[in-house]
């Protein structure tokens, strides 16, 4: 009996056609929809923090200090008085915005490097592929580190930053399917008709590497907001007074945590799930955007 | 071979050498004036623009940016790392005090990592998708997305509030006392061997997954042999050549979570001091430091190309 393969990604024209592929999508991967309804969640958060936040994130006040969870303040409060659940729902701007900005940066950047490197090939590049090397030479956290340091720290550096890091990984994967489309034959196809590089490389090389891309694109994702937290909470990401998720959990809060467990316990919690569900996401992409890792 | 490893060598000279220029570069950026750090506090309002100049001199700071490479780069290969701006002393002995403590700590991370890992990730792939397998996968999920650091203060939180445990204050060496030291070290090995084990455990499943559809697996069950011998002598086997290079490249991964989880656990490593030096703009120390990873990256990375060419047979370096 012929089964029907119902193929995951569908031309979609009407808000029908969009429906319906979420609803395949959730059926084949509940998990990976699950992970999208979180992410949609923090997503809205950060866009309507001002109308969800019930106090300032940044206002404090000295007369409720170390409040416990409950009453006027559901996380509780911080040791200047600073309600955490509002500082959490702010927070998640910072995650999101150096997140998604350092993926485009580097994604991108890394994209047309590799995409130019892997297509040309020759004397470009092996100065590529050298560059790439000095830029892995180094753990990205402390890559990220010694970045910021000398940018200075404030919500762009760190994006940019984390962006830089993220390049090689970029380069590699891009680079990788661009040689082997090189050698397919519709690309010979394209150039025996006469067809300009340019040409090439944008109508016929990039739509057949954009599935690895957008996986990969994903992936960092998740990485990218542990490492912003983990800069963050060193001391080197965005700087105080703006709350995020990672400097709540600093050095101090983890002086208070002995006492006061919830001013650490809540930001933690809000990373993890969002990581978390960045990679459920990102594994699910994987598996429907790249056939050979079905079931791996 | 031979000469696979000399190329290689070779080929990490330059870069290395290229790391060194682009981050001498960054961290002369940095903000700030390098003499503000070398100056006690009491002293910085009080230095005229004379006093400033010649503390610029002294340290070479007037010179241009190039000489003070090439400065740099001489002392280097005599073993001289300049001079730390904060402690004025030379660099190296600010650094190398707290070599060892790294090194322990990302030992013994190691082997809880691969202790834990290729175990469970041979058990994950046995029982593909039961349930084992699936909280398994959750577990290493967890692992791949919690940040270390928090992990890190949720333990300490935990140990002090129930078991009252008190982290020593000071290091104690593992020569001197081998029950302190461990009593220091065990928690912080345990939260990166568990960090660096979702890794590990991931890479065994899906090579062991691998592994168990390939034809010689199917050979050795078809001709009757005992799933113990076909597991423990044909798969496991091939299955451990990619994730031998996959604990490899876990030395970059783990010397980023060593910095957070050494400044939680209050341990004076030296993976701690790359953070700690550069909030304290003590940039000769940043630039030794940071080297020093560079060069550690470069040879695991060798080493992971090496082994996976003797354990694997059909690939043979040129």
């Amino acid at each position: 009996m012929a089964r029907v393969v119902e193929s995951p990604i569908t031309r979609v024209d009407s808000w029908v056609g969009w429906a319906n592929a979420v609803a395949r999508f959730s059926r084949r991967k509940p998990l990976g929809a699950v992970a999208a309804l979180a992410l949609l969640i923090v997503l809205l958060l950060a866009i309507f923090a001002d109308l969800v936040a019930p106090y300032n994130p940044i206002a404090q006040d000295s007369f409720a200090v170390f409040q416990p969870p409950g009453g006027a303040h559901w996380l509780g409060t911080d040791n200047l008085g600073r309600d955490v659940y509002s500082r959490i729902i702010h927070g998640s701007r910072v995650s999101l915005i150096v997140g998604f900005g350092a993926i485009a940066i580097g994604c991108i950047t890394g994209g047309i490097l590799g995409l130019a490197s892997g297509y040309v090939l020759g004397a470009l590049d092996l100065t590529v592929q050298r560059v790439v090397d000095v830029l892995q030479a180094l753990p990205t956290l402390v890559m990220a580190m010694v970045v910021v340091a000398a940018l200075g720290p404030s919500l762009m550096n760190t994006t940019l930053a984390l962006g830089i890091v993220m390049i090689p990984q970029a380069v590699r994967v891009v680079r990788a399917s661009t040689i082997s489309i090189r050698e397919t034959e519709y690309i010979t196809a394209a150039r025996a008709i006469g067809a300009s590089d340019m040409r090439i490389v944008i109508l016929h090389t990039m739509p057949n590497a954009v599935a690895p891309f957008i996986v990969l694109a994903t992936a960092l994702l998740g990485a990218a907001v542990l490492t912003e937290a983990s800069l963050s909470f060193l001391g080197l990401g965005v700087p105080e007074p703006t709350p995020a998720w990672g400097s709540m959990l600093s050095k101090f809060g983890a002086e208070y945590a002995r006492q006061t467990p919830w001013i650490v316990l809540s930001p933690g919690i809000a990373i993890s799930v969002t990581v978390i569900a960045f990679n459920l996401w990102g594994d699910a992409l994987r598996d429907i955007l790249d056939p050979r890792l079905r079931g791996a | 071979m031979q000469q696979y490893v000399v190329r290689r060598l070779l080929l990490a000279v330059p870069t290395l050498l290229a790391l060194s220029v682009v981050i001498f570069v960054m961290l002369r950026i940095v903000p700030g004036d390098p003499v503000d750090v070398y100056v006690t506090i009491a002293q910085v309002g009080r230095l005229d623009d004379e006093e400033r100049a010649n503390i610029r001199k002294k340290l070479g700071l007037d010179r241009h940016i190039a000489v003070q490479y090439g400065v740099w780069l001489r002392g280097v290969f005599t073993g001289d790392f300049g001079q730390s701006l904060r402690y004025q002393v030379p660099a190296w002995d600010v650094i190398k005090g707290r070599i060892p403590v790294s090194i322990q700590v990302g030992l013994m991370g190691l082997v809880i990592a691969v202790l834990l890992g290729i175990p469970l990730g041979v058990i994950s792939a046995m029982t593909q998708d039961g349930w084992l397998d699936q909280t398994l996968r959750f577990i290493s999920l967890l692992g791949l997305s919690m940040p270390s650091f928090w992990v890190a203060i949720l333990i300490v939180t935990v140990l002090i509030r129930l078991f009252f445990w008190i982290p020593p204050l000071i290091y104690v060496s593992p020569f001197d006392d081998f029950t302190g030291n461990m009593s220091q070290f065990i928690f912080p090995a345990l939260v990166l061997g568990f960090n660096s084990s979702a890794f590990i455990l991931r890479m065994t499943r899906s090579s062991m997954l691998e592994v168990l559809r390939e034809d010689y697996v199917r050979t050795a069950r078809a001709k009757g042999l005992r799933e113990r011998v076909v597991i423990f002598r044909h798969t496991l086997k091939n299955a451990f050549i990619p994730v031998i290079t996959v604990i490899a490249f876990q030395v970059p991964l783990m010397i980023g979570s060593m910095v957070v989880i050494e400044t939680v656990f209050n341990l004076p490593g030296a993976s701690r001091y790359m953070s700690d030096a550069i909030i304290d703009r003590d940039l000769t120390v940043v630039q030794g430091l940071v080297m020093l990873t560079g060069i550690l990256v470069a040879i695991s990375n060798l080493a992971a190309d090496l082994l996976y060419g003797w354990l694997n047979p059909r690939v043979r370096y040129e």
